[in-house]
């Protein structure tokens, strides 16, 4: 049949550098505009992540974090509050990862953008506005500087300092186990899944 | 937590089991695909080598990048061919039912999916879309799912999620003239926020809920998600059932309307439910609702001033100033008699027939100002045949409208259809985000379809019980 035992990588820890992302409410249209959407693969979406707040109407590279030399290595976004709010499109996070981001700290994730992230195996922890604050500054400050967030002991340090941050009990289960490909997991139980299909008045047999 | 909630009844009958990483695993009792979101699903799936798993669960359409006005094959924008050919040759593969537009049943997805009774009460829903909390109004546990998550789905028939909270928004008193579910959601999300939603599942219950026809139930749930609310329902009723009962579905299978009315009389939310938060909305009260910023949550009512950022909560201030130089617009003026360049009415919120009469009735007998260029783009092809069919669109195109063929189309600008540089838009849908409607200095201001109606005639932002009478000719 199919090849379910892809191995599939844990994620109990993310190091390297950041950048900073400010602002609340950072909808998936700016993030992934949706005339870039129009492709039937992810593949080369990293290019246009935050295209308008990055590029002007003949393309000249505006003042934008991700268009700074410091952070083009960046791979742990640091952002605010309800980032990737709006549609559902996978576009943004596939967008982010294909730029270079591994992971996400910030004030708090849009639900369906967290979700598309651990199908990523790409980690969304959060904490306090001026924990995430202090860090953005420090990136500022120190465009080099190491990021360490460990996913299973919900930290996060940088400089010479831990914070403790968030990690959702079920993502940080699934990623430090490397059980976050869920086509994989949910495929092993057919047996149960025709059980509960056939318990539903509406289901008709296949 | 919740109890006995229809939330927790729909999920219960449909856990499957609970999977290592601590998720519930979900059964899906419909699954509903576009051309944007499901392609590279389906790549996914050859890569493995899996067969989609349960095609009669699954239904097609093509909505988010299809023309509105010259539909002949191949689409004159090679992109949006590729895409349509793309799924088409998906779904013929794994034999998934397709209503595409030569069937005269595609629409959007959130239409055409309640129009044609796959939507029922008590069904798990999900698409790669985040408006699919519409489908929620007719008592489903229905939500925006992403591209890895389809490929869940067609793999597996089945969701890995963790369950939320329920919110009853309890919504009583009677709508004004002019006052319509629109306004409802709108307030609800200003007053709970953007992110008031995250975590929680909404109810949406209450006399005012319980007098909206299914089309207005829609609305509401449809901007859910707008508020943080991955999903929002109305527990099923009367008008629930009377819809149902005239969709094909059960038009062609009587019996079993029957057979399954007791289950969804039995999933509804018990009396005595227990939920996790509830809150009071008095629908008396409203006033039309528009928004003077860049997100569903900057509204006001048209006669209130638009607030100045250092009055709002401190995390809310940057985003405030920001969206009003966005807009260009000042605090303490209100909304009405801002400039309006496009007017469109439309969307998976409020492109549904009432919403069409509803905003027909403000423009018979008048005429488009000449600085606005004005559309309709009908939800679904049968909303555009039956609107045809009682007059609707002449009225429309009498008045100076353009009558476009179904689609999403302005809403998000991913066809022809976007605003240019910086103009201003009164538009019906859902999202003011800037560059939503396909330019980055465009300016979008979200309001009713009455209002939408009104600003069309006027060219700018105006109080549709405020318009003057049309004097008989």
């Amino acid at each position: 049949m199919s090849d379910f035992d892809a191995d599939i990588p844990e994620v109990r820890e993310v190091t390297g550098t950041g950048v900073p992302i400010r602002g609340n409410d950072i909808d998936t249209d700016q993030i992934i505009p949706a005339r870039f959407m129009k492709v039937v693969t992810f593949d080369g979406l990293g290019q246009f992540a935050f295209f308008d707040q990055r590029f002007d109407d003949e393309d000249n590279q505006k003042e934008h974090p991700m268009n700074e030399e410091r952070f083009r290595d960046a791979n742990v976004m640091v952002v605010n509050d309800n980032f990737g709010c709006g549609s559902s499109r996978e576009h943004a996070p596939q967008a982010l990862m294909r730029w270079g981001i591994d992971a996400f700290i910030g004030e708090s994730f849009a639900e369906i953008f967290a979700g598309n992230c651990l199908a990523l195996g790409m980690p969304t922890v959060t904490a306090d506005h001026e924990t995430i604050a202090d860090l953005q500054d420090w990136i500022e400050a120190n465009p080099e500087g190491e990021i360490d967030i460990d996913v299973e002991g919900e930290t996060v340090t940088y400089g010479d300092q831990t914070v403790d941050v968030t990690v959702d009990d079920a993502q940080r289960q699934a990623l430090v186990e490397g059980i976050w490909d869920t086509t994989a997991l949910m495929s092993a139980n057919s047996g149960e899944i025709e059980r509960t299909a056939g318990l539903l008045p509406y289901v008709e047999e296949a | 937590m919740s109890q006995g909630t229809l939330y927790d009844k729909v999920w219960d009958r449909h856990k499957v089991t609970t999977l290592p990483n601590g998720q519930d695993q979900l059964f899906v009792g419909l699954h509903l695909i576009h051309e944007v979101t499901s392609p590279q699903a389906f790549g996914m799936l050859r890569e493995r080598d899996i067969e989609v798993a349960r095609p009669d669960l699954t239904h097609a359409t093509v909505d988010h990048i299809v023309p509105t006005s010259d539909q002949s094959r191949p689409y004159s924008d090679d992109a949006a061919e590729e895409m349509m050919s793309e799924l088409e040759e998906n779904v013929r593969e794994a034999g998934i039912e397709f209503s595409d537009p030569t069937t005269g049943d595609q629409g959007i997805v959130h239409v055409i999916g309640p129009e044609q009774g796959i939507t029922q009460p008590g069904k798990t829903i999900v698409c790669g879309d985040s408006h699919t909390s519409t489908h929620g109004a007719f008592g489903a546990l229905a939500f925006g799912i992403g591209t890895s998550q389809i490929r869940d789905v067609l793999a597996t028939q089945c969701i890995a999620m963790e369950k939320q909270k329920v919110r009853k928004i309890q919504v009583d008193g009677e709508l004004g003239p002019g006052v319509e579910a629109k306004d409802i959601i709108l307030e609800i999300i200003r007053r709970l926020g953007t992110d008031g939603g995250v975590g929680y599942v909404y109810e949406y219950a209450g006399e005012a809920i319980e007098n909206l026809d299914m089309e207005g139930r829609m609305s509401i749930c449809n901007m859910s998600i707008e508020g943080g609310a991955r999903a929002g329902y109305v527990n099923p009723d009367e008008t629930t059932y009377e819809w149902m009962k005239e969709t094909d579905y059960f038009q062609e299978n009587p019996e079993k309307f029957d057979e399954l009315k007791p289950y969804w009389e039995s999933i509804r939310s018990d009396a005595d439910a227990e939920y996790d938060d509830v809150v009071h909305i008095d629908a008396s009260e409203l006033e039309p609702v528009v928004t003077w910023g860049t997100t569903p949550g900057q509204g006001i009512g048209i006669s209130e001033p638009i607030p100045a950022p250092e009055d709002l909560p401190e995390d809310k201030q940057e985003t405030a100033r920001r969206a009003q130089e966005h807009m260009r617009v000042e605090p303490g003026e209100t909304m009405a008699g801002y400039d309006i360049d496009i007017v469109f009415l439309g969307s998976c919120t409020n492109a549904r027939l009432p919403d069409l009469r509803r905003a027909a009735s403000i423009v018979e007998g008048r005429q488009v100002d000449d600085s606005v260029r004005a559309m309709v783009v009908p939800g679904s092809q049968r909303v555009q045949r039956a609107a045809e069919e009682e007059g609707l669109a002449d009225v429309f195109r009498e008045a100076g409208f353009e009558w476009r063929n179904a689609g999403c189309s302005m809403c998000l600008g991913m066809n022809e259809d976007q605003l240019e540089g910086d103009e201003a838009s009164a538009s019906s849908s859902n999202r003011n985000f800037v560059g939503r409607q396909g330019s980055k200095d465009g300016r979008t201001v979200l309001m009713n379809p009455q209002m939408v109606a009104a600003a069309a005639i006027t060219g700018e932002v105006t109080d549709v019980r405020e318009l003057p009478e049309v004097t008989p000719a």
